[in-house]
């Protein structure tokens, strides 16, 4: 977590310090547009870091173990995939939620099987993908991805 | 009132925590100290890279114009076709769906299924915001494992696709001229 800020912040003072000689203008702008960026995602944020301290506190240890965990096999990677396709959360806030699985106990696989499909695989997003691609194409492209997630997955959990 | 309401809408969730907070505070309530001191600690963990995150974004979004590189796409073919697409399609930000307009756009300009494809995929899971969140959340072993899995993959979805559809009269609609 310290090394984290310790990390991002030397970074972005580097790079701001690299900007602003070369050109003052163009790095203000910059700043200005993370910013704002920061400025639309923080209240979303941290409703979502209230959510997460609430789950944390609801939900035990024990049962995420159980069904999100190394030995849920086929289980986890099923409810990982599932809830990954359906849910339409954007993928900022996801990561909190990610990372509060995996310290409470649940494997790498299904956590970046739920991450790949949360971002490649869209069912409520179908209908306006049908309209731009058509329905076949469409329908391809998410199945494909659905099964790539859970081979995604797989590996990264067999690598880590 | 209704106004009024709209705006506040974002902070109804924060103000009934805050409210609920204080309270437990006040009676001495042990779950909502301990849910509190769980959120604290979120609190802490985002505000000390997210802020920082985002002006390393918006520097790279003023240095790297997104214009520039959709100028070169549809001309180039081969490996750096791929490249190109891909290198565009870590620059964007948002969800899927917001790429699909730009698809019909590199259609229309003359890119290959593949890349298109390849440019989807690119886009859900190389996003240079999402792998700094990422990095942040999950660590750059993770990140880094994660996306060199991804990187094949969804480049054979586009070569899949494309031998797939070739011969069927493929296109994107843009579907703001066609409601």
């Amino acid at each position: 977590m310290i090394n984290n800020a310790i990390i991002f912040i030397s970074v972005s003072i580097i790079l701001t310090l690299v900007s602003f000689f070369m050109d003052k203008k163009k790095t203000l702008a910059g700043l200005k547009k993370g910013l704002m960026m920061f400025k639309n995602i923080a209240i979303p944020f941290l409703n979502i870091l209230i959510l997460v301290s609430l789950l944390i506190y609801i939900v035990p240890p024990k049962i995420i173990q159980e069904y999100l965990g190394a030995k849920s096999g086929a289980l986890g990677l099923a409810i990982a995939a599932v809830v990954g396709s359906i849910a339409l959360i954007p993928g900022f806030i996801s990561y909190p939620i990610a990372s509060m699985l995996i310290k409470q106990g649940a494997s790498y696989t299904v956590v970046a099987t739920f991450m790949t499909t949360l971002m490649m695989v869209g069912i409520v997003t179908l209908p306006l993908e049908i309209k731009y691609f058509g329905k076949k194409v469409a329908i391809l492209r998410n199945a494909l991805n659905f099964i790539i997630a859970i081979v995604i997955g797989l590996l990264v959990g067999l690598i880590l | 009132m209704k106004k009024i309401l709209k705006k506040y809408q974002p902070y109804i969730w924060l103000a009934c925590f805050a409210i609920f907070t204080l309270a437990s505070f006040l009676i001495g309530f042990q779950p909502g100290k301990d849910i509190s001191i769980n959120f604290e600690q979120f609190f802490i963990e985002m505000i000390t890279f997210i802020p920082f995150l985002f002006i390393i974004i918006g520097l790279f979004d003023v240095w790297f114009p997104k214009a520039k590189i959709e100028k070169h796409i549809g001309q180039e073919s081969g490996v750096k076709g791929i490249i190109l697409v891909i290198l565009l399609a870590m620059l964007q930000a948002g969800p899927l769906y917001g790429a699909f307009p730009v698809a019909y756009i590199l259609h229309k300009k003359g890119a290959s299924i593949k890349n298109i494809f390849i440019y989807l995929g690119a886009f859900s899971c190389l996003k240079i915001p999402m792998l700094g969140i990422e990095m942040g959340y999950l660590g750059w072993k993770f990140t880094l494992v994660r996306t060199l899995v991804s990187l094949p993959l969804f480049i054979g979805v586009g070569y899949f696709m494309e031998h797939h559809l070739k011969d069927k009269n493929f296109t994107i609609h843009d579907i703001k001229n066609k409601p």
